[in-house]
C-alpha cells in the first residue's frame, strides 16, 4: 500500500467514527469551562467597602520583592526543566490574522 | 436636539433583575417575581459564544435593558468611535427594551479605569455630556437613559446642584433618566443633604428606570459616615423607605435589583426583588 | 479646576498626594474620600487579573498574585472598555519579572488562559461533517483546504504549559513531565478546552491555518516530526470541532 493510499485509509477510519457536531440549545446551561465564564466581566459597582487597597503605595523596585505566600510551582518537581534560555517564553501562538483559506 | 424615537418594546413597571450567568437556568425554571432583565452592554461585545446564545435565549422570553458602564460619557474625550459602534450594534441586533448609561467618565488619554469617576457640574461639562448624550442617540436611533452616580466627593468647581444638572440635559437632549434612590441616598449621606430633598428637586417625570442596590460603610477622615456603593449586599431599610418616598410622588416604574459582588443565589435575589414589588403594590397606578 | 488628567494622576500612584479642589460637601479637603475611587480601580482590576488568570494565581499562591496584579495593573491599566479583553499583556510582564525568573512557564501558562477566555467569547462556527473527508477521493483529499473554527487556539511551549494548566485546574490530572508541549485549544458547543497536541501536531494544523493544502500540511508535519501521527490528529481537531469547514 503507497503511502498516500495508507493515509486516505486512515483519513476515512476517523471519518467514519466520528458523528458531525452541531450546538445543541442545552449545552448554554451546563458550565464546565473552568472560571472562564467569570472571567473579565463589566460591572458597576464599587470594590468592597475598604478604601485600604488602592492606597498601598506599590514600590516594586527591580529585585525588592518577596514571595509572601506557596504556591503550586513548588509541589511540581519542574525546575529540572530550567535549562537556560530556550526554554524562556518560547510559547509563540498560531496567528488569527491570517488567511485561513 | 434629536428626534429621538422610543423602543418599541417597554419595560414594565415591576421588578427586574441584573442578570448574572450563574442564574441562567433558576431563571428559566422560575424567575418569579421578575419580570424584566438588565445586562451589562459591554459583557455582551464579544463575537459569539455562550454569552450571546443566552442573551438571545433570554431575549425571547424577557424584556431586557442594556445598561452601558464603558462609554465614558463624561469624558473629556470624544466618544470613542469603535465603542459607539459595538453598542449600535449590540442595540441594533437585541433591540432592547431601554438602554442606559451613567453620567460619569471612565476613560482618559485611551486608559479605561473600569470604575464610574465622577464630574463636575460646571457649563462646560453639561455642553460636553449633552454633545455626547446627542452622540449616543444618534449613533443607536433611540432614547437613552442617563444614571445619577453615587458620589464620594463634591468638586469646589461645581455650580450646579446635580438634580439641576440633570434635567437641563433631559431639556437640551430629549434623554430620559434612570434614578438610582441607592446612589441618591449614598451621594446624600456622604455629601450631607437630604436624600428626600433631592426627590423633591428631581425632575421625576422624566424616569423610565429605577434602581435598587446595596451599599458598605466606611468613614472619611474626620470620623464622618462614607457609604460606598459596593452592589455586594441586602438593600438596607433607608433605602427602601426612600424607594416609597419616591414612588409615590412617581407612580409605578420599572424597578431593578443590582447585587455585582458576592452575587448570592437566586432565591435572596428574588427575595429582593419580591420586596421591590411589594413597594410597587403600594403605589396606585 | 479640577481636569481629569488632574483626577486620574494620583489614581494608580497612592504615593501622589490627593488632586486639589476636592471636598466632603462642607469645605474640608476629600483626603480618604479620593481613595475611595482609588480603591475601586485597583480592587477591580486586580479582581479581573484574578479571575482571568486563575492557574496562575494557584501557581505562585493567592497573596503573591494579588502583589503581582498591583504592580502590573498600574503598568498595564486596560486600553479597551471591554474586560473581557484585559489582561493581553500578563503572560509577557510575568516573563519579565525578575524575582520569578526561576518559573520559565509562567508566560505561557498565562497565555493559555489567555486564550481559554479569547476563545470563550470567539465567533460561533458549525464544526465540519467529519464524513465529508471520507467521500473525498484520493486526489480531492490531497488538494483540500480546511479552515479552523474561530475559537481554536493553538500555543506552541517549550515547557509542558497544558500539562502545568491541568495540574492545577483539572482535579486528578498528573504532575506534568518535563518536556515541550504544543497545546490545541477547542471549543465544540461553548466551553473552551486546553488538549495536549501529539507530535507534529501542531505543524500540520497551523499549516492548514495559513491556507496549505492537506498534502503539504501532511508534508510539513512528517518532516518536523518523524512519529507523527495522522489519525490522532484528526480524530483530536474533528472530534471537538476544531476544523469549521473541508474546502476541496
Amino acid at each position: 500500500m503507497s503511502s498516500t493510499m495508507k493515509t486516505v485509509a486512515i483519513v476515512g477510519a476517523v471519518a467514519a467514527s466520528l458523528a458531525a457536531h452541531g450546538t445543541a440549545a442545552t449545552a448554554m446551561e451546563k458550565e464546565k469551562c473552568y472560571g472562564v465564564s467569570l472571567a473579565g466581566a463589566n460591572d458597576c459597582a464599587a470594590g468592597p467597602g475598604t478604601t485600604c487597597a488602592g492606597s498601598s503605595t506599590v514600590d516594586y523596585q527591580g529585585n525588592a520583592w518577596t514571595l509572601v505566600d506557596a504556591g503550586t510551582c513548588e509541589s511540581m518537581d519542574l525546575p529540572a526543566m530550567a535549562d537556560g534560555s530556550a526554554r524562556m517564553g518560547s510559547l509563540t501562538e498560531l496567528d488569527r490574522d491570517l488567511p485561513a483559506s | 436636539m434629536l428626534d429621538v424615537r422610543f423602543s418599541d418594546v417597554r419595560l414594565p413597571s415591576g421588578p427586574g433583575v441584573g442578570y448574572k450567568p450563574q442564574h441562567f437556568n433558576d431563571i428559566l425554571k422560575n424567575a418569579f417575581p421578575v419580570q424584566w432583565l438588565e445586562i451589562h452592554a459591554e459583557n455582551y461585545m464579544g463575537d459569539g459564544g455562550r454569552p450571546l446564545a443566552q442573551l438571545r435565549h433570554l431575549s425571547e422570553r424577557f424584556a431586557i435593558s442594556v445598561h452601558g458602564v464603558g462609554l465614558s460619557i463624561g469624558g473629556e474625550g470624544r466618544l470613542d468611535p469603535e465603542h459607539l459602534a459595538r453598542l449600535k450594534h449590540l442595540v441594533g441586533w437585541l433591540n432592547p427594551a431601554s438602554f442606559s448609561e451613567h453620567l460619569a467618565w471612565s476613560t482618559h488619554d485611551s486608559h479605561f479605569y473600569n470604575d464610574l469617576l465622577p464630574l463636575p457640574y460646571t457649563d462646560a461639562t453639561l455642553t460636553r455630556v449633552a454633545d455626547h448624550i446627542d452622540a449616543v442617540q444618534d449613533a443607536i436611533g433611540r432614547r437613552m437613559l442617563l444614571e445619577n452616580p453615587s458620589s464620594y466627593l463634591a468638586f469646589e468647581e461645581s455650580t450646579w446642584s446635580e438634580t439641576d444638572f440633570l434635567h437641563e440635559l433631559t431639556r437640551r437632549t430629549g434623554c430620559g433618566l434612570l434614578l438610582d434612590v441607592n446612589n441618591v441616598f449614598v451621594s446624600a449621606i456622604n455629601l450631607g443633604y437630604s436624600p428626600q430633598g433631592y426627590i423633591d428637586d428631581y425632575p421625576l417625570d422624566m424616569v423610565g428606570e429605577i434602581h435598587l442596590g446595596g451599599h458598605d460603610e466606611d468613614t472619611d477622615d474626620h470620623g464622618a459616615p462614607l457609604l460606598i456603593d459596593s452592589h455586594g449586599c441586602e438593600i438596607v431599610d433607608p433605602v427602601w423607605a426612600l424607594l416609597d418616598y419616591t414612588l409615590e410622588k412617581s407612580g409605578p416604574k420599572p424597578l431593578l435589583v443590582e447585587w455585582d459582588t458576592d452575587v448570592p443565589d437566586w432565591q435572596t435575589l428574588a427575595a429582593e426583588c419580591t420586596r421591590a414589588q411589594a413597594a410597587l403594590a403600594k403605589v396606585p397606578a | 479646576m479640577t481636569t481629569q488628567s488632574d483626577f486620574e494622576g494620583a489614581l494608580l500612584d497612592a504615593n501622589k498626594p490627593v488632586p486639589a479642589g476636592l471636598s466632603d460637601g462642607s469645605g474640608r479637603p476629600a483626603g480618604r474620600r479620593y481613595w475611595v475611587y482609588r480603591n475601586n480601580v485597583a480592587v477591580s482590576l486586580g479582581d479581573a487579573l484574578g479571575t482571568g488568570f486563575p492557574a496562575i494565581s494557584k501557581l505562585v499562591g493567592p497573596q503573591n498574585f494579588k502583589n503581582l496584579a498591583a504592580i502590573f495593573l498600574r503598568q498595564h491599566p486596560p486600553k479597551s472598555p471591554l474586560m473581557m479583553h484585559y489582561g493581553a499583556e500578563f503572560p509577557a510582564f510575568l516573563e519579565g519579572f525578575e524575582p520569578l525568573k526561576h518559573l520559565g512557564y509562567l508566560g505561557d501558562v498565562a497565555r493559555i488562559e489567555l486564550a481559554m477566555r479569547q476563545s470563550y467569547h470567539a465567533a460561533d462556527a458549525t464544526a465540519a461533517d467529519p464524513t465529508q473527508l471520507q467521500r473525498l477521493g484520493e486526489a480531492e483529499l490531497m488538494t483540500c483546504r480546511m479552515t479552523l473554527a474561530p475559537a481554536v487556539h493553538i500555543l506552541r511551549s517549550a515547557w509542558p504549559a497544558a500539562s502545568i494548566w491541568a495540574f492545577n485546574m483539572v482535579p486528578g490530572s498528573p504532575k506534568p513531565q518535563a518536556k515541550p508541549e504544543d497545546t490545541l485549544i477547542t471549543r465544540p458547543e461553548f466551553d473552551p478546552m486546553p488538549h495536549v497536541l501529539p507530535h507534529g501536531a501542531a505543524d500540520f494544523l497551523i499549516a492548514l491555518a495559513k491556507g496549505a493544502t492537506f498534502e503539504d500540511a501532511l508534508k510539513v508535519a512528517q518532516s518536523n516530526a518523524a512519529d507523527f501521527d495522522l489519525g490522532a490528529t484528526l480524530n483530536l481537531a474533528l472530534g471537538h470541532g476544531a476544523i469549521s469547514d473541508i474546502l476541496s
